[in-house]
């Protein structure tokens, strides 16, 4: 599928406004999935409510309660790394290349403290998934998001990988910008989690 | 992408590999990216299913044309009901329509290709994978899944082989993967047309199928993340123990029931808008007058979209729902009739005092909104609280969904496939063929459809295998209907093939349509206009007025007509 240009078209620099273009379709196409991703977490949120209403007993028998306190820090960990990746986009913005590096990897490191805090917690817990619905709702919920975070984290890895490519970073920056996004997301998702799991009881 | 100067020699380059030629026929058994070559492979795909589907529906109308269960064994005809069902509705009409969403989208916007190429060929190879994971449950022990294709728990719950992977498993692996597959096809329609329109096409010139494409997508992208929801819940009730669904674990099988009406009433309207589109490009074509009343029936459609979204509870009015829910969803329900009345009215309109063409394409579309309206009569009526807890679960509601579905729908697919197919092919179909085709469907689905609707009000339930005698008269014409119906697709097929093979050549405008797509080569090139977008000055249907659609149109045409 080779194109030549036709003879009376002015010859057009093939790629640069097709690449620029395109990353602009990607953005809306991420915007796009994320709007639509958002519905399944509502789904999930939903059912959590309905069971959560209709139950007779909805806490396992011989549990009092969640423990929220060490989970609230983990909490103020992945939220307070929205801030830095924010920070890491108004480096790149300023094209301080370093400092964007440094502020991304941060953010990811809080990321993998949420996860650790996450793993610990599960660990302790004295129910399992098969525990009546707060058990199922429980773990599906914590897992789905775990998920997010883990695959938002391997997206930073993806884009701190690509910042090291030479000449990129006109074009990548649409990948940062989709990639914080997502990290918005699953962050507003774990709060709202928080406020359903922890504090509503 | 603005000049149309190049117009000469776009025409004039050799051609493209164009889909469909006898040399390169491996195509499309390959990861090609090119929306016109993935539109083809989901649209044969899905005819073959189509075939698996007709298969098991000829079985259980052979099983029904006597009142004993005497042709194959209970438990298989369960199977039957719900593989037919589903293979139906997520191997044929959905890849069908996203078929023709490939084809027609980027020809008729303009764009050079879908907004994410590789996106969209993983999206179709989705297809056959999850179709062979589903033919695979019919190998399993124990059978595929039996328990009709909504699959609700406790009922699909069973499982009582005990094994991991069961009929049961398999399903909702393969609707799970269906939907995955769905969403990444809706982001990408999404993006392409909100993005990639020629220059001067606003929104309000756009052609009526892209604005209804546009709708059941997002439709789509609203409801069937709650499906996929819904059914990772039901996968880990029945293979890991969760209580989402489970009563003895406190969980709530009719929260299920929410879930999966929550997208899968919505989709009849993913399934019916872009028919809704086919004909709205179809009636002005053939009746040569604009469409009656474009911003209604553009904005219908996204009416249609909202009001979809509230309606879901009417497939559950004898679920113990709440009575004040079944009246808010009475409600909501009977008020759809509304844009989608506009639209009849409009496309009414449209064919009054028309110059009307008969050809195949045409015959379709006129029987499908036949069928259609006389489909939205029937669910008035289901909308109905007390009709509808009186005829629930008989074969009123078969009736009535299978003219949606069959009646409407799929006409309204064969409708499209005709009228583009000179376009995409390269070739004109056979018109006797075709008319034979259109005169055996019409007269099998109404003789196959119609009878359910008598039967249902005489009581009669669906998903069985043996009944009442007195039920016999009804069903043994349905069943004529059906085998007329299975029949109907051999000279469908034969058309296909042997004009796509040996037809005469098609000219770029056979049917003298406006539109873009009629601007470029029958085959049109791998990346439509590329670089020579045409500017659009005028809105869609023209018919009559004479308005040129795009800057240059006569030096266009002239081109078109010396290649």
């Amino acid at each position: 599928m080779t194109i030549s240009p036709p003879l009376d078209a002015p010859p057009t620099p093939q790629g640069q406004g097709h690449q620029a273009a395109h990353a602009n379709h990607s953005l809306t196409g991420f915007i796009i999935f994320l709007c639509s991703e958002s519905v399944i977490f509502l789904a999930f949120f939903t059912g959590y409510a309905v069971l959560k209403l209709s139950a007779l007993q909805w806490l396992p028998p011989g549990v009092e309660g969640l423990e929220w306190r060490s989970p609230l820090l983990y909490t103020l960990v992945l939220v307070s790394s929205s801030g830095t990746v924010a920070l890491a986009e108004r480096c790149l913005s300023r094209g301080q290349l370093w400092g964007f590096r440094a502020f991304w990897l941060l953010s990811m490191a809080m990321g993998a403290v949420f996860l650790y805090g996450q793993a610990i917690e599960w660990r302790s817990l004295p129910f399992g998934i098969t525990s009546g619905s707060f058990g199922s709702c429980f773990y599906l919920l914590t897992g789905f998001h775990g998920l997010h975070v883990l695959s938002g984290i391997l997206l930073m890895a993806l884009m701190l990988q690509r910042s090291f490519r030479p000449a990129n970073y006109a074009a990548g920056e649409q990948g940062v910008i989709a990639t914080s996004l997502f990290w918005h997301f699953v962050d507003v998702i774990w709060v709202m989690l928080f406020l359903l799991l922890y504090a509503w009881s | 992408m603005t000049s149309t100067a190049g117009v000469d020699s776009r025409i004039l380059k050799a051609p493209h590999p164009v889909p469909g030629a006898p040399d390169n026929w491996k195509r499309f058994f390959s990861f090609n990216t090119d929306a016109k070559v993935i539109g083809i492979q989901y649209i044969v795909t899905a005819l073959l299913f189509l075939l698996v589907g007709g298969l098991l529906a000829m079985i259980m109308r052979g099983e029904l044309i006597t009142p004993e269960a005497d042709l194959v064994d209970r438990t298989v005809y369960n199977g039957l009901y719900t593989m037919h069902g589903t293979i139906m509705l997520f191997l044929f009409i959905f890849p069908v329509l996203n078929g023709l969403n490939n084809l027609l989208i980027p020809c008729m916007i303009g764009a050079p290709d879908m907004a994410f190429p590789k996106l969209n060929a993983a999206a179709f190879w989705m297809v056959p994978v999850f179709g062979v994971i589903l033919m695979a449950s019919f190998l399993v022990p124990g059978g595929p899944a039996s328990s009709g294709w909504w699959s609700y728990p406790p009922v699909s719950l069973q499982n009582p082989l005990g094994h991991l992977i069961n009929g049961e498993a398999l399903w909702i692996l393969a609707v799970a993967l269906s939907g995955i597959s769905s969403i990444m096809g809706a982001v990408n329609f999404v993006t392409t047309i909100l993005r990639m329109r020629a220059p001067g096409m606003t929104l309000g010139r756009m052609p009526i199928f892209c604005w209804t494409a546009l709708s059941a997508q997002t439709i789509q992208l609203i409801g069937l993340p709650a499906l996929t929801g819904g059914a990772v819940m039901l996968l880990f009730d029945l293979a890991v123990g969760t209580s989402f669904y489970r009563p003895e674990g406190g969980g709530d099988p009719v929260l299920y029931q929410h879930f999966f009406w929550f997208y899968s009433h919505p989709a009849v309207y993913v399934i019916i808008l872009p028919v809704f589109g086919v004909f709205s490009e179809l009636f002005p074509v053939y009746a040569r007058k604009p469409l009656f009343g474009y911003p209604f029936v553009a904005g219908a459609s996204l009416v249609i979209v909202g009001l979809s979204l509230i309606v879901w509870v009417h497939h559950m009015f004898p679920s113990g729902v709440p009575q004040w829910m079944r009246d808010v969803f009475m409600v909501t329900t009977m008020l759809i009739a509304v844009p989608t009345g506009i639209k009849v009215f409009a496309w009414l309109a449209t064919l009054w005092g028309g110059k009307l063409r008969l050809n195949t394409a045409m015959l379709f579309a006129l029987g499908g909104l036949f069928n259609f309206v006389f489909a939205g009569v029937t669910g008035i009526m289901l909308a109905t609280v007390p009709v509808d807890i009186h005829v629930n679960n008989t074969y009123f509601v078969v009736g009535h969904f299978h003219y949606v579905i069959y009646g409407a729908a799929t006409m309204g697919v064969y409708a499209a496939i005709y009228h583009w197919f000179p376009k995409f092919t390269g070739h004109m179909y056979y018109e006797g063929l075709g008319k034979l085709h259109f005169l055996l469907t019409f007269v099998g689905t109404n003789l196959n459809f119609f009878p359910m609707h008598p039967l249902g009000l005489m009581g009669m339930p669906r998903r069985v295998s043996s009944y009442d005698p007195e039920f016999a008269f009804w069903n043994v014409i349905a069943s004529l209907g059906a085998f007329l119906l299975g029949v109907s697709i051999i000279p469908f097929l034969l058309n296909l093939v042997s004009s796509w093979v040996r037809g005469p050549k098609s000219p770029a405008n056979p049917w003298n349509a406006i539109g873009l797509e009629w601007l470029l080569p029958s085959p049109p090139p791998a990346e439509n206009f590329e670089e020579h977008v045409p500017t659009v000055i005028s809105g869609p249907y023209g018919y009559g007025t004479g308005r040129p659609l795009v800057e240059h149109q006569d030096e266009i045409e002239r081109a078109l007509l010396q290649a």
